[in-house]
């Protein structure tokens, strides 16, 4: 189902069969094109359907942004081992809640996006690891699975094209790491889910010590329609460098929240007015994170002339991110912001790399303590320098995650840290009638 | 240790999913997947899962302990999850949460009296468009305000399918 109003702006490629009736069945998708992709690129050598996804300018959708095409050309084809399709399902980037809705309403989407990386890599089994909070998500997957198995489309000599291919669905149980590519698999393997040390990548040494195509369930989902109608066509809905769509979910103080599909390079200004509908009470925007809570935030006045893509927001000093937008009245405790996001990367480090382990528990510390009306001077600067040192100490990016996005709320909100120096109560208290965390 | 046809079909699966002496790889789903259906981690359902993919129950302990959704104790029979992350903050989920807590008069990871309603406050959970959000065990509530929780509340301490 559909939890928010489709809007006019919005250009439907992965969303096309959202709101379809029994959207997930195999029925739906065989009538709409579904496997056609997947068809066409068994005609297609293995050298070729990469060179399609490199055309397309696909990126990583999961955060990183990541060349698709390049990342799947790391695999060696060549090596004697079983090589593996990953589907990272385990979206756990405050913010982010658009790989739910691809999942609910096309899950054979995302089955073809297997497929057609596997036939690209001569990967014959594939894993689907889907958070565990998201249990009917693995109800809808396995019956979708199924399906696929009883139609000739999963298994043995699919649909007649001696291909075959295996996927299963694997839970998770309960940790923001695993979203890591690294935790997962370890995750995977049945193991507490912290980073391994790269290099070696996982497209050389990824599932089980095999080589493996890892991403994004939205890039998997991706990969059937730059097959179906070519990567120069998915390329021309973004822009240079980024093409296609970005599922982007609207959060926080807007009249229209809710996950929509715009084209990469849509205008900040015009989502927030016309997608979104606008600041909640007519009131002023004060900060922007535009992909997940990893991201530093934007001011207003930063988000003039910006665009949702890869380099707008990287000559922002930010991140396109996972396409989590948060987005913040004129209203809102900065410092309490900043407070909640050390919060979550706190309870969620896993304790393998002692700066991101003791770094995010300490600025959970002084925030409180900050936002408590406790805080001195000092601590202004503590608090940037903090982080500062987490930053690239880690072994994998939750340390720059839980960093990022401290540095830019310091630097760029100062002013409201002193506001709260000298024991003084909250200031916003009375807009937002704020409590402790 | 005996489970219900169903939960066993599903470990037999589970057991066929990964290649040949990876089986280890079945943990973490054996050990969500059954307790949804006893209720909480047990030390028996640990020596089980360990005996079943071959290792340790002490490896099993070790791994178990970093996934916040495997619990040790046993919660209410409806686990209420109240997500205050950002974006559930910036649309009142932290008033939710403390009403959660005033009108069941219970706190973080506590159950009620009677063992039926358990309560936490959990970090994001993938409904922020939606937000705040609120888990009944793996039911989605968007939208939550206290009104509507205390709703919640009231469905899920009359329902008689619940001890």
């Amino acid at each position: 189902m559909l939890y928010n109003e489709p809007n006019p702006l919005e250009t439907r490629v992965l969303s096309r069969r959202f709101g379809l009736p029994n959207s997930a069945s195999i029925d739906t998708y065989l009538a709409t094109d579904g496997y056609k992709a997947f068809m066409k690129a068994v005609g297609m050598t293995p050298a070729d359907i990469i060179e399609e996804v490199k055309v397309s300018n696909l990126r990583g959708r999961g955060g990183a942004g990541f060349p698709t095409g390049m990342k799947w050309s790391f695999v060696p084809r060549q090596s004697p081992k079983p090589k593996y399709i990953v589907v990272n399902g385990d979206e756990s980037e405050p913010g982010t809640c658009k790989d739910r809705l691809l999942i609910e309403n096309d899950p054979h989407q995302l089955i073809e996006g297997c497929l057609i990386a596997g036939l690209a890599v001569d990967a014959h089994a594939g894993y689907i690891y889907i958070r565990g909070e998201y249990r009917y998500l693995i109800e809808i997957m396995d019956k979708a699975i199924a399906e696929a198995y009883a139609k000739g489309w999963l298994g043995k000599n699919i649909n007649g094209t001696g291909f075959n291919f295996d996927l299963y669905t694997h839970t998770g149980a309960g940790a923001y790491e695993c979203g890591e590519e690294s935790a997962l698999l370890e995750s995977l393997e049945g193991k507490r889910g912290v980073p391994r040390i790269r290099p070696p990548f996982p497209a050389v040494v990824g599932a089980f010590q095999c080589p493996t195509v890892l991403n994004n369930v939205e890039t998997f989902c991706s990969v059937p329609p730059i097959i179906r109608d070519g990567g120069a066509a998915f390329a021309a809905l973004g822009v240079p460098k980024a093409g296609g769509t970005k599922l982007t979910c609207l959060t926080g103080h807007v009249n229209k929240p809710g996950v929509y599909e715009l084209k990469l390079g849509f205008p900040v200004k015009q989502m927030i007015e016309e997608v979104g509908g606008g600041i909640r009470g007519g009131k002023k925007l004060k900060a922007f994170i535009p992909g997940g809570s990893s991201c530093p935030v934007l001011t207003a006045a930063e988000c003039e002339g910006a665009t949702m893509d890869y380099d707008s927001m990287a000559q922002r000093k930010t991140m396109l991110g996972s396409g989590g937008v948060i987005i913040m009245d004129e209203d809102t405790c900065m410092v309490k912001a900043a407070l909640r996001i050390m919060k979550f990367y706190a309870h969620e480090s896993c304790g393998w790399c002692i700066p991101c382990r003791e770094g995010t528990t300490w600025l959970r510390k002084i925030l409180t303590r900050f936002h408590d009306g406790g805080g001195v001077r000092e601590d202004i600067s503590l608090i940037g320098d903090l982080a500062k040192n987490m930053l690239g100490r880690t072994f994998c990016p939750l340390g720059d995650a839980a960093a990022m996005p401290t540095i830019s709320i310091v630097e760029k909100f100062r002013q409201e840290f002193e506001d709260h120096l000298d024991g003084k109560p909250c200031p916003y208290e009375n807009a937002r009638h704020m409590v402790m965390v | 240790m005996t489970f219900s046809p169903q939960l066993e079909a599903r470990f037999e699966k589970l057991l066929q999913s990964y290649p040949p002496g990876r089986q280890r790889s079945a943990m973490i789903p054996m050990l969500l997947y059954g307790q949804d259906e006893i209720g909480y981690v047990s030390d028996e359902l640990i020596n089980e899962v360990a005996k079943r993919i071959g290792v340790e129950p002490l490896q099993v302990n070790e791994v178990l302990t970093y996934y916040s959704m495997l619990h040790r104790k046993r919660l209410g029979k409806f686990h209420v999850q109240v997500c205050t992350n950002i974006s559930c903050l910036l649309n009142d989920g932290d008033k939710v949460w403390e009403h959660a807590c005033k009108k069941l008069g219970i706190g973080h990871k506590e159950v009620t009296a009677d063992g039926r309603i358990s309560l936490e406050e959990v970090e994001c959970m993938g409904a922020c468009s939606w937000a705040p959000a609120v888990q009944v065990n793996y039911d989605f509530h968007h939208f939550v305000t206290p009104e509507k929780l205390d709703e919640l509340i009231l469905d899920l301490q009359d329902r008689k399918d619940a001890l």
